[in-house]
């Protein structure tokens, strides 16, 4: 694994008036690492996030996202990176092949790149029978696996998840974690906010954020140690309790 | 281009899938036209009068035949007490009675000087206060014809014309306002309606954070729209020309280009109630309440500003409906172009640059 910072992020602070929201974290993210971005409700992590896919602007501090700057390239960052949020986000009335003619088209993929793009996913998902449905139609899973596959067309440098596999069940969340480890192994770099403690242990790092602050950063296994906890759910438990 | 092509077709499959919107896009139009030009008019026909003629002579009777051989009224009842004249009107169907009183011929020629009394039901004013007008001049027509011989000291002779609507056909008022409606609820509901959606959904945050521009993404959005109500626009038109026989009296090339005035105008404030309401709920309430009430009461449509009170009168100006159906009776019935237009032209030009600038400022504010 080349241990290049696709993610580099320093004093990053974003206030809403008196309130900071995000109060100057730091960290790195290499190349085709999972990076879990843990956080309470409201410790701040969408705020985060949003900073760093150049759709918030930072109030002080530094963060380069696939070789740009948030604050000078925010519309090159949109290029390089994917995004799938924790709503579902494709079109329902529109069907599985005009989403992926449609993100296609909005990330600059030609006409022949797009079919290309189509013909691999499909075969991969084995969407071949429902290519023409509405999306609308789908059970929640397959909307989600969709989605993923749809927000990785333009080949991103890095993915950004957040709460992805919020709602569904867990042979599915199974399936979809499997889909992030071969993403993050074709070179991709994966960072994914999530509420299950249980994902977390997947991750290669993850980061806690509790009130605006990184308060821990490390391995889920250091951490366990550091925390002197069985689980990611007690280190997350003893950190929020402060 | 290409992406923004895209982005349009994209558009054009949410339309033609919600057969809801289709309806109200393409439904309503000719729904609101056919109604308000064949239902809902202010002239009387055929107006149930009863008569209650306590002299029964030859100068009430031939007054009687006068008034029931005009088109307007058909005597259903005569009368033959006081009392029945409260329970006719309750039970609905008679609008008004006349009341000759005793002796009227004799009366009318010895003291050159007999009643009628016109009793109407008021429950509705406006019909109450045309059956009246026109029983009176029916009465005073007859006057005049039965003292053809005698000679007044002297006479002051009314001649009235009505120009550019010589029949009074109230379908002439209401195409305009109908269009103005149409346009509005179309362009400003609609679009209002599909930006929100995309922000319900969840779908916007994507948009935001690919690289298609935020700008693209909103005019990617209206441009279905001007299309779809161009079309509208037409439709109108011809159902006014070929069915209602409304005359064009000036040129089409300027109607056609007023209204895709108009049309800017109604989406950027779509587009800038879209900016300010987070669901599409409330995306339809503030363009309900906010831009269709207005636009039915204080744009001059149905009521006349001149007799609005003075301060409804001063609100009557920042509706842009107002100027729009100035500019279409203008064009279609007076047959006037823009050097009599201009003015109106240009507030609409104003108000039109005002909204997109404050939409596009509103909506950098939510990026941020």
């Amino acid at each position: 694994m080349k241990s290049k910072n696709v993610i580099q992020v320093e004093d990053l602070t974003k206030k809403f008036g008196d309130f900071t929201a995000v109060d100057s974290i730091s960290f790195k993210v290499n190349q085709g690492e999972i990076f879990g971005f843990l956080g309470a409700n409201g410790a701040g992590k969408t705020t985060a996030m949003k900073m760093l896919i150049g759709i918030s602007k930072p109030s002080s501090g530094i963060a380069n996202v696939a070789g740009f700057d948030v604050y000078t390239n925010p519309e090159d960052i949109k290029k390089n990176i994917g995004y799938m949020s924790q709503k579902f986000a494709l079109y329902d009335d529109l069907t599985v092949k005009e989403n992926i003619t449609f993100f296609g088209g909005i990330y600059g993929l030609s006409r022949k790149q797009i079919k290309e793009k189509r013909k691999q996913l499909v075969d991969e998902l084995g969407l071949q029978k429902i290519v023409n449905e509405l999306v609308g139609s789908l059970p929640l899973g397959w909307k989600q696996k969709l989605a993923f596959s749809v927000a990785l067309l333009h080949e991103p440098k890095v993915i950004f998840l957040d709460e992805p596999t919020g709602g569904v069940d867990p042979i599915t969340r199974r399936q979809f974690w499997e889909m992030i480890y071969k993403t993050a192994n074709n070179g991709t770099t994966v960072f994914v906010t999530t509420h299950y403690m249980d994902e977390a242990e997947y991750c290669d790092r993850v980061s806690i954020m509790v009130d605006g602050k990184i308060e821990a950063l490390d391995t889920p296994k250091k951490l366990k140690q550091q925390f002197n906890a069985e689980n990611m759910n007690d280190v997350f438990l003893k950190l929020a309790r402060g | 281009m290409k992406r923004f092509i895209g982005f349009i077709k994209k558009e054009f499959y949410h339309i033609f899938r919600d057969t809801r919107s289709l309806f109200i896009l393409f439904g309503m139009p000719i729904a609101q036209v056919m109604l308000f030009g064949f239902a809902i008019t202010n002239e009387i026909n055929n107006v149930n009068i009863a008569v209650f003629d306590k002299s029964k002579d030859a100068t009430t009777q031939e007054i009687i035949n006068k008034i029931t051989t005009s088109t307007y009224f058909s005597n259903k009842q005569f009368l033959t007490n006081e009392a029945e004249i409260e329970s006719v009107f309750k039970k609905g169907k008679i609008k008004a009675i006349l009341v000759f009183e005793k002796d009227f011929s004799t009366k009318l020629i010895k003291e050159n000087n007999a009643t009628v009394q016109i009793i109407t039901d008021a429950t509705d004013p406006n019909t109450a206060n045309t059956v009246n007008n026109y029983v009176s001049s029916i009465l005073q027509k007859y006057q005049q014809e039965t003292n053809k011989n005698i000679k007044p000291p002297f006479q002051i002779v009314p001649e009235s014309r009505m120009v550019y609507n010589a029949e009074l056909k109230s379908v002439f008022m209401f195409v305009p306002g109908v269009m103005t409606i149409i346009l509005m609820l179309v362009s400003a509901m609609m679009t209002s309606i599909s930006i929100t959606r995309e922000k319900e959904l969840g779908t916007m945050e994507i948009l935001l954070v690919s690289p298609i521009q935020p700008f693209q993404v909103i005019i990617g959005k209206v441009v279905p729209y001007i299309f779809l109500s161009v079309i509208n626009a037409i439709v109108i038109v011809l159902l006014s020309i070929f069915i209602f026989k409304m005359p064009v009296q000036g040129s089409l090339f300027l109607l056609g280009v007023e209204s895709v005035l108009f049309i800017i105008n109604a989406l950027s404030l779509g587009i800038l109630i879209s900016t300010i309401s987070k669901t599409q709920q409330t995306a339809m309430m503030v363009s309900l309440m906010g831009l269709m009430l207005p636009v039915i009461l204080l744009s001059g449509f149905i009521f006349p500003i001149s007799s609005m009170p003075v301060a409804l009168q001063v609100i009557s100006n920042v509706i842009p409906a107002k100027w729009f159906i100035i500019i279409i009776k203008g064009i279609m019935l007076k047959g006037v172009g823009l050097t009599i237009l201009w003015k109106e032209t240009l507030i609409l030009v104003g108000m039109t640059v005002f909204f997109i600038v404050l939409s596009i400022k509103k909506y950098k504010i939510r990026l941020e």
